[in-house]
């Protein structure tokens, strides 16, 4: 077989390999938005705010340490001590913990019974200022994550794709992880939400808040847990993307990647975020590999808009949505 | 027969009535400015089936609202098991022990009916977040042993054959009986009916009859319901609080209540001659 053929299997699957990357983000957005009907601008942000905190843990960075520094003149940056990844891991996950309570008791709780529009302003809001937080708090600086998963072209992969085919397949070990991991992810939240009586109760909230008041569930409480969720999956992007492409503030704008995302797999379907992610990442990469040279390249910016401006039209609910019947 | 008798009374066909389960004292709840219930009390007795009718407005949904927890009265108490309740929100009311179902049918329409009874469950599930995620082992015990209390509510309620199909999929009457499962599956000591029995046909009439006195007979299960269908609220229930305009106007057992002449006026009108 030509090369010509498995240079775009190749493209192919770091496609799909990217589009993992990009489900990790739209999961979060489902998570919320299937739980409570927001659509939470502020998902990237938290990404990037998981991202930066778990790398000014790791460091030992002193929090706030401008501010610090110039109301009391002092110069404090490092406590002088670096934590395991794990730990710093662990830590930034109840950091994520702790950012759920606060945003359900300042935000959400004054917001109950509100038109989404309004929640979705309220997240917007959030998003600037957990940026403006993750600003003050650790610096803007570009920070380097590194929490020991393996980089750079896996040569095992390299070496069996030649000796099987004549051809060898490049592909990033980091990305390998990060579809691994998504996979773990996802079967993780399903066995949850099946099968423990929180999952349940999440499931149904999502389904009618009043029965479930009536059958003793507490909102608040799921407030917190779903955003506790969400905070964790986003932990988990930032990691991702941030030993990817390093922790910087750009990391809050895959955000808009993960729209397109959802709007190919549906706002409340966890298959479909994953699905919508590979078939986005592929078409994307593929797209560029065959329609690109003829019309100039850069296609990666647009293509993944225009696909779901095409769905759109012809299935505004996603491939894996729910239909929206109203009756009358 | 004694109603007001503090240890409780014995019902024409021979129930034993235990003592005050709830007490509501001087009830007001105002919408803005208007009045949906005014200075209402009664009380509901441990094993009974009391019935609040009215015509319609008459508060009685209102009325459940307030014992759910899903209304907060501006003035009055709540008495609950001999305590007086403080203003509580509705999933606290439901982890007291008081279930109940709803006028428009709330149920959880993605589900199966077995998920949907099962939800009923949580009251009781005492395992938390971490130690269902730590003890795995436990928390599917715990589960194996709720899903056996919901099969029993199942086989009760005569709905085996549809425990797999989603909620969403199921006719009517058939949605009416889930939701009774989902609040009889709580074990509560206090079950709520809002209009059980709205927009059934006959035959779908006399099964959640049935269905409501069983439970009475089977569980000991108190229940308050409100019913339009004053024929099934006569043969149902022990006592009947009769509500108008917010107001009380009649209480009593059934014969007390169909020769009250409020009571007649109240349904049939009254000429102004």
């Amino acid at each position: 077989m030509s090369d010509t053929f498995f240079y775009a299997a190749e493209v192919m699957l770091n496609g799909l390999m990217a589009g993992v990357m990009y489900s990790l983000v739209a999961l979060g957005f489902v998570l919320i938005f299937k739980a409570s009907g927001i659509f939470n601008y502020a998902q990237g942000v938290l990404a990037l705010f998981a991202a930066l905190t778990l790398v000014g843990l790791q460091e030992g960075q002193v929090p706030f340490s401008h501010v610090i520094n110039a109301v009391f003149g002092t110069n404090l940056h490092h406590f002088g001590w670096t934590l395991p990844s794990v730990v710093a891991i662990a830590l930034t996950a109840l950091v994520m913990v702790g950012m759920a309570i606060v945003i359900e008791r300042y935000v959400l709780k004054h917001l109950v019974n509100q038109e989404p529009i309004i929640l979705f302003m309220a997240t917007i809001g959030l998003a600037y200022f957990l940026e403006g937080l993750g600003d003050v708090m650790w610096g803007s600086d570009i920070k380097k994550l590194d929490v020991g998963l393996p980089q750079g072209i896996s040569e095992t992969i390299e070496t069996v794709t030649y000796n099987l085919f004549g051809y060898g397949f490049f592909i990033d070990k980091l990305d390998i992880v990060a579809a691994l991991v998504a996979t773990a992810l996802v079967i993780t939240l399903t066995l949850f939400s099946q099968y423990t009586k929180y999952g349940r109760a999440l499931r149904a909230v999502a389904d009618d808040h009043q029965a479930a008041l009536s059958v003793g569930i507490s909102l608040r409480f799921i407030w917190v847990l779903v955003w506790s969720i969400a905070g964790f999956v986003a932990l988990v992007a930032g990691i991702m993307w941030g030993s990817k492409s390093g922790v910087q503030f750009s990391l809050s704008l895959i955000a808009l990647k993960a729209l397109p995302v959802l709007m190919l797999g549906g706002f409340t379907s966890i298959p479909g975020a994953i699905v919508g992610g590979l078939i986005i990442g592929m078409g994307e990469k593929l797209f560029e590999f065959a329609i690109g040279p003829m019309i100039g390249g850069a296609t990666e910016n647009w293509f993944a808009y225009v696909l779901a401006l095409i769905f759109l039209v012809f299935r505004p609910q996603g491939l894996f949505g729910e239909k929206i019947i109203e009756r009358v | 027969m004694n109603m007001q008798n503090p240890e409780g009374y014995t019902t024409a066909d021979g129930r034993q009535i235990g003592g005050v389960l709830m007490e509501m004292k001087n009830i007001t709840l105002r919408f803005g400015g208007v009045n949906a219930i005014t200075g209402i009390t009664f009380d509901i007795r441990e094993g009974e089936i009391r019935a609040i009718i009215g015509p319609n407005g008459a508060g009685k949904s209102s009325m459940l609202n307030v014992i759910s927890g899903f209304y907060v009265p501006q003035e009055g108490e709540v008495w609950f098991r001999g305590a007086k309740r403080p203003p509580m929100k509705p999933y606290q009311v439901a982890n007291q022990g008081i279930a109940r179902t709803f006028q428009n049918i709330a149920l959880f329409e993605g589900m199966s009916v077995l998920d949907n009874i099962m939800t009923g469950r949580l009251t009781q599930m005492k395992t938390g977040l971490l130690a269902q995620a730590i003890w795995w082992g436990r928390a599917q015990a715990e589960e194996i042993a709720h899903r056996e209390k919901v099969e029993k509510v199942i086989d009760f309620l005569e709905i085996q054959h549809i425990r797999k199909t989603p909620v969403g999929r199921l006719p009517y009457g058939l949605k009416k009986r889930v939701e009774l499962a989902r609040a009889l599956a709580a074990e509560p000591k206090l079950l709520l009916l809002d209009e059980p029995m709205a927009g059934m046909n006959v035959e779908e009439k006399e099964d959640m009859s049935r269905f409501i006195l069983d439970v009475n007979d089977e569980f000991g299960t108190t229940i308050a319901l409100i019913e339009h269908d004053m024929g099934v609220v006569m043969d149902l229930s022990d006592r009947v609080v009769v509500m108008d305009y917010g107001k009380k106007i009649g209480d009593g057992t059934p014969d007390e209540v169909r020769n009250n002449q409020a009571v007649i006026d109240a349904y049939l009108g009254v000429s102004h001659d």
